[in-house]
């Protein structure tokens, strides 16, 4: 038992590497990357109703900082991770009723959720920023 | 001690399988499901959120306060917090599941994962709360 092999180099499955990249296999990574980016920035989300809880200095501490330019920017991006989140999410449940599996439902799916995401998140933007004034 | 398939159990159950009378522990699909419902929660919440967040642009304090305050706005936020925290524990858990193979690190990211959920979801919760009822 002793001087039998460590390890026998058995062949694997082929992983992501391998293949080439496909529009709606990237419409998944960035489903899962989006949702990785969503989970810490509920940070930002608990830091806001925190700073509302606490005092008007914490409160205008979270808005210089959500305010800066740096700020906006995550804030921005945190908007287009959530709708595109939100609408790759719509589009499991089209495929958990088994719909949408064919080919061109598949693109045409996936392409949903990027335009849509994108033209939420700056309809959505101007609306705030309209509000703002 | 018969060994005949005839008791309405499956003729694949062993002697011991049968002693035991464990079967399936039945919660093989709980996060999948799981997933699915806060999944639709999350959809009917984030529209509600998403406008509140709105009206708060550039709010100052007394206003941010003042909304926060109000009990519509504050259940949807606490519903917001329990549905999401819900949903992103078990999703970074499959990723976790999928990406760490070192199983020591593997346990400690998933305790860490639960950890982190379950404090944004109590620390969202307190803040609401704290300005619903104690100002």
């Amino acid at each position: 038992m002793a001087d039998s092999p460590q390890r026998i180099d058995r062949p694997l499955s082929p992983h992501l590497q391998i293949y080439r990249p496909l529009f709606t296999m990237m419409m998944s990574i960035v489903h899962r990357i989006t949702g990785v980016g969503l989970y810490f920035g509920t940070a930002i989300l608990v830091w806001w109703l925190l700073a509302a809880a606490s005092s008007p200095s914490a409160y205008a501490t979270f808005q210089s900082v959500a305010g800066s330019p740096l700020g906006l920017l995550v804030l921005f991006g945190y908007t287009w991770a959530l709708l595109h989140h939100a609408l790759g999410g719509v589009r499991h449940f089209i495929w958990d009723f088994i719909h949408g599996f064919g080919p061109q439902e598949r693109v045409l799916l996936a392409k949903a959720t990027l335009v849509g995401s994108v033209a939420l998140t700056v309809i959505l933007w101007i609306v705030g920023l309209a509000m703002k004034g | 001690m018969s060994s005949t398939p005839s008791h309405g159990h499956s003729p694949m159950r062993t002697p011991l399988g049968k002693v035991r009378g464990l079967g399936a522990a039945k919660s093989g699909t709980t996060d999948f499901f799981k997933q699915r419902v806060t999944g639709l929660a999350n959809l009917i919440l984030m529209v509600f959120f998403i406008g509140i967040v709105i009206s708060l642009a550039g709010a100052d304090y007394a206003r941010a306060h003042a909304t926060l305050g109000h009990p519509f706005v504050a259940v949807v936020i606490l519903l917001t917090l329990l549905s999401v925290t819900t949903h992103m524990r078990i999703g970074m858990q499959v990723v976790i599941e999928d990406y760490v193979h070192t199983e020591g690190l593997k346990v400690l990211l998933i305790v860490a994962n639960t950890f982190f959920s379950i404090a944004v979801a109590l620390a969202g919760a307190f803040a609401v709360l704290k300005i619903s009822l104690g100002g």
